[in-house]
């Protein structure tokens, strides 16, 4: 059984560490906020500039001047800052997050990540997302296995532009988790999801991996 | 002193608006626009703007209005997502964008108001963004040098300014108006409150009143939610 959304985003949690600062990106790593481990506490960056994002607000208590990067009305904690762009991105740029969890359209063996456009047909712009894999320290991407027509988004090399070389460090799947060394390259197979066999998965990465 | 206070939209606008600007605008997503400006940009009819902003409104809404108005030749922004007109007018070669990585945008904004011509990032490293910039490596790591970016007019939007231009903007709705105030050759702020100098915290000051050159108070007051999310009331009385 593949790893429904929300397991993957629980498996992915499990990459955070006490007192980290993450930055979550649009999409599926939205869900990690709802499976931090207990005992662990992280501070949310939203790249808008918001440190210290809170919980969807009650039903009536939504503020439009209070937004994440995904444009979803969120809440203010106790430790909550705000500030500019500017402010926010020499945050990111300057290696002050620890951990970015992001999507992705494909993923290569080396490292090498594409997200923000297929030309001619999709435009979505790369916002945030290559100064996250430029300046975070980590960066895990959270991603179906295959797109909509069933190809493996796992290759050895993007054809699609990228939005950073050679910067991912680990991939969760529906299917599995790979570790990727940014370094010198190379996926390893870290972990399957319960009754994905290893045949499966071989059949469905067009990419070399170790198992 | 001269008077930053103008009557509305329409006459602070006169005089800097022409033809063929560079207009750069505050604002992510629907937070933070400054849409009685915009609207009365569109309604003044000026046309072959290129306008600088994170992103182009969403359908219906903000900058979104002068692109379906045609006013607008050239987008400089770092994100199209979901904004069906500006990214139909892109792929039929009717509109002329450049794409920028977010912080690169908005540092290259902060560097056009702080008078540095260029500087070099790690962002984009690889990627078409970095086509035809000079590379250098420091400490063993290869960076793109980027240039800064100014304009003839930036139209932005803070919650509270005092008589001598000091502005206070409120929560997310901050974003890229600090910077965009600093890098307007004129400079023009809409607000929701306008106070006497001296009322406000001068300590608490966001942008400090010499970037501002005109002031007036928004009239286009409705706050819009593009994705509006939340937690049912029940999950307030167990939590």
């Amino acid at each position: 059984m593949p790893w429904t959304r929300e397991q993957m985003a629980a498996r992915a949690a499990r990459e955070l560490h006490d007192g980290f600062y993450v930055n979550l990106g649009v999409g599926i790593p939205t869900l990690v906020a709802n499976y931090i481990p207990d005992g662990i506490e992280v501070t949310l960056q939203s790249e808008n500039g918001m440190l210290g994002m809170g919980p969807f607000p009650f039903e009536g208590d939504e503020d439009p001047d209070l937004i994440n990067a995904g444009k979803q009305t969120i809440t203010q904690l106790p430790n909550t800052s705000f500030f500019s762009s500017a402010d926010s991105f020499a945050m990111i740029r300057g290696g002050h997050i620890d951990l970015t969890f992001l999507g992705a359209m494909e993923v290569a063996q080396n490292g090498d990540i594409a997200n923000w456009t297929i030309p001619g047909k999709l435009l979505k712009g790369m916002g945030g997302a290559m100064d996250l894999v430029a300046g975070v320290k980590r960066v895990v991407v959270l991603m179906e296995h295959a797109n909509k027509a069933g190809v493996s988004k796992i290759v050895r090399q993007c054809t699609l532009p990228l939005t950073g070389r050679a910067c991912v460090d680990l991939v969760v799947t529906d299917l599995c988790v790979f570790d990727l060394d940014r370094h010198n390259g190379g996926l390893t197979l870290i972990e399957m999801a319960p009754g994905v066999t290893l045949d499966e998965i071989r059949a469905k990465t067009a990419a070399d991996f170790k198992p | 002193m001269a008077n930053k206070i103008y009557p509305n939209a329409e006459a602070a606008l006169a005089g800097v608006i022409a033809d063929g600007i560079t207009v750069m605008s505050g604002g992510f997503g629907l937070s933070g626009n400054p849409e009685t400006l915009i609207a009365a940009l569109k309604a003044s009819g000026v046309r072959n703007l290129t306008v600088i902003s994170n992103n182009c409104g969403a359908d219906g809404f903000g900058l979104w209005a002068l692109l379906d108005t045609g006013q607008i030749t050239k987008m400089i922004s770092s994100y199209v997502g979901e904004n069906k007109l500006f990214e139909q007018l892109f792929l039929d070669g009717k509109l002329e964008l450049e794409l920028d990585p977010q912080g690169t945008l908005a540092e290259r904004i902060r560097a056009g108001g702080a008078g540095i011509p260029a500087f070099y990032t790690k962002t984009g490293v690889g990627t078409v963004v970095a086509e035809g910039k000079p590379h250098e490596t420091f400490d063993g790591e290869i960076y793109i040098r980027e240039t800064w970016l100014k304009a003839d007019l930036a139209i932005i939007k803070a919650w509270k300014a005092d008589t001598a231009g000091n502005l206070i903007y409120r929560k997310t709705a901050r974003n890229f108006n600090p910077v965009m105030a600093t890098a307007g050759r004129v400079t023009i702020a809409e607000v929701e409150q306008i106070v006497e100098a001296g009322e406000l915290d001068a300590d608490a000051i966001h942008t400090p009143g010499v970037y501002v050159d005109r002031i007036i108070l928004s009239t286009v007051n409705e706050k819009l939610i593009e994705k509006r999310t939340v937690r049912p009331r029940a999950a307030q009385e167990t939590s």
